[in-house]
């Protein structure tokens, strides 16, 4: 099916107005937000700190525990049931993995690094607006990072190609294909990638080349609101 | 464990002063109410800091069966979430007494001084009510989660809408809000006093907290008390008592007018 003008009258590789704050939280080690369109997410970074339960700590390097929540009011339908959900539990698994290759925790064995990040109100994109958040988050927290990660969902609607898919055009009736993706920005090294839907390789590949420049203009932003806390000499 | 910590503390009260320079009857600064901070999700949201204590609520609303008991009454169900983020003393997994406690002294609040007047809220008599659910979720606990998850939750009623009900199919036209405001007739607010050693304090910090002998949160509407909780390990005399009490009730105006 034809798509000829988004409904939110962006361009096919615009972003949503996008925000971004870091050091929100005062009792967190790191913590930040990032609010893409109507889709709010903050995450808060904790430790490293001692490991329970016990079983799982690793005496060569510390872990990254991350926990994705929906706040109970933040869906667009009836209200949320509070924790953890089938749906809650993947995302915060494969965020796990999306933050992972940019933190090197072998100086923190048997520690813990918390990532709590919760939506507080919804409009697609929720697991990009989180991985975006935490790194910022991650950052704040004083670890040492090789690289931030920047997230963003691409994707097709009808017959074009889309960055940055709301809930309309994620349930627009001819179709969509949803490609949540995080990437390194500096290395364009991808960290997450899902897909849902139906897409050629061809179109694959277009949407993942839009995914770099979106990601580009979100890293610009995270380090911009870095630098708004702690100054030019230390980002 | 906070033995010096406290003798600390106590050493300085007696000069009326605090760690963080307040005295002992101040609120931290500022009080702040910020409504609608998820207008396309929640049927009424809002936002409330009290110094860095930082506190959202949210209400969503549903149509379901009334209790038997109350067969032409809306239902109220509040709930807290003291999610790991706020607070590194938090953990996940479901709601601890903690958490279980603060939703159950806002609800008493809520319910006590009949702040919304539930018998608007019904549908069809013993088949059909709106249920209102209030969920609370701490952003950042640096002390008094009481007083400002209150007035966070009461803040969200009076921001919310009644969602858009189709009678015919039976379900809720979610995103299609009606004008129509909530009934809330009162706006109850709590105010908790602690006692450590034998001085008395509002608005506790994370660290006046852990060393505080006893605790008392009022819940006032216009002068008339509907809810209290006693908390905390000491115990509080009837003179105790009726000075908190007089405290609470000229402290709950100020907190008012930040709504």
């Amino acid at each position: 099916m034809k798509y000829e003008k988004r409904f939110s009258n962006r361009k096919f590789d615009e972003l949503r107005e996008m925000d971004a704050k870091v050091g929100i939280i005062e009792r967190a080690d790191g913590s930040a937000m990032f609010k893409i369109g109507k889709t709010i997410a903050i995450a808060a970074v904790y430790g490293p700190r001692q490991l329970h339960p016990a079983f799982l700590r690793n005496p060569q390097r510390g872990i990254l525990r991350c926990n994705y929540n929906m706040m109970s009011f933040s869906g667009s339908g009836d209200r949320v049931k509070p924790g953890p959900s089938r749906r809650s539990r993947e995302i915060s698994m494969v965020i796990e993995n999306a933050l992972m290759p940019v933190l090197d925790l072998s100086d923190f064995p048997n520690a813990v690094i918390d990532v709590f990040i919760e939506l507080i109100q919804t409009d697609a994109g929720t697991r990009c607006a989180g991985i975006t958040a935490a790194a910022m988050a991650l950052a704040d927290s004083g670890l040492t990072m090789k690289d931030l990660v920047s997230a963003v969902s691409v994707g097709k609607v009808g017959d074009k190609i889309v960055v940055d898919l709301d809930k309309e055009e994620e349930d627009f009736e001819g179709g969509a294909t949803d490609i949540p993706i995080a990437m390194t920005p500096r290395t364009g090294k991808i960290t997450l990638l899902q897909l849902d839907g139906e897409i050629s390789k061809e179109e694959l590949d277009k949407a993942l080349k839009a995914s770099r420049d979106a990601c580009n203009k979100i890293y610009g932003l995270q380090k911009k609101a870095l630098k708004e806390k702690y100054g030019d000499k230390n980002v | 464990m906070y033995n010096e910590l406290r003798d600390y503390m106590i050493a300085l009260f007696a000069n009326n002063t605090r760690k963080d320079g307040r005295k002992l009857l101040d609120y931290r600064k500022p009080i702040k109410v910020e409504y609608d901070i998820s207008p396309k999700s929640a049927e009424g949201s809002a936002r409330v800091t009290i110094g860095k204590t930082e506190v959202i609520a949210g209400v969503k609303m549903e149509v379901g069966k009334p209790f038997p008991d109350t067969p032409n009454q809306g239902v109220l169900i509040v709930s807290a979430e003291l999610v790991p983020l706020a607070s590194p003393e938090f953990e996940s997994g479901p709601p601890d007494i903690q958490a279980i406690e603060l939703s159950r002294v806002v609800d008493r609040g809520l319910r006590e001084s009949k702040a919304i007047d539930l018998d608007k809220l019904c549908v069809k008599e013993g088949e059909k009510v709106w249920i209102i659910f209030v969920d609370i979720y701490p952003i950042n606990d640096s002390g008094n989660l009481f007083d400002a998850a209150s007035l966070a939750a009461i803040a969200a009623l009076k921001n919310a809408k009644m969602p858009k009900y189709d009678a015919k199919e039976d379900k809720i036209v979610y995103g299609e809000a009606t004008n129509k405001k909530l009934p809330l007739n009162k706006t109850p607010i709590s105010c908790t006093i602690s006692k450590i050693g034998n001085y008395i304090l509002v608005d506790p910090s994370y660290e006046e907290e852990r060393v505080c002998d006893a605790r008392l949160t009022v819940t006032s509407e216009k002068g008339v008390i509907n809810a209290m909780q006693k908390g905390g390990p000491n115990s509080l005399s009837h003179e105790d008592i009726m000075k908190m009490v007089d405290i609470s009730l000229e402290k709950a105006k100020e907190l008012e007018k930040a709504l």
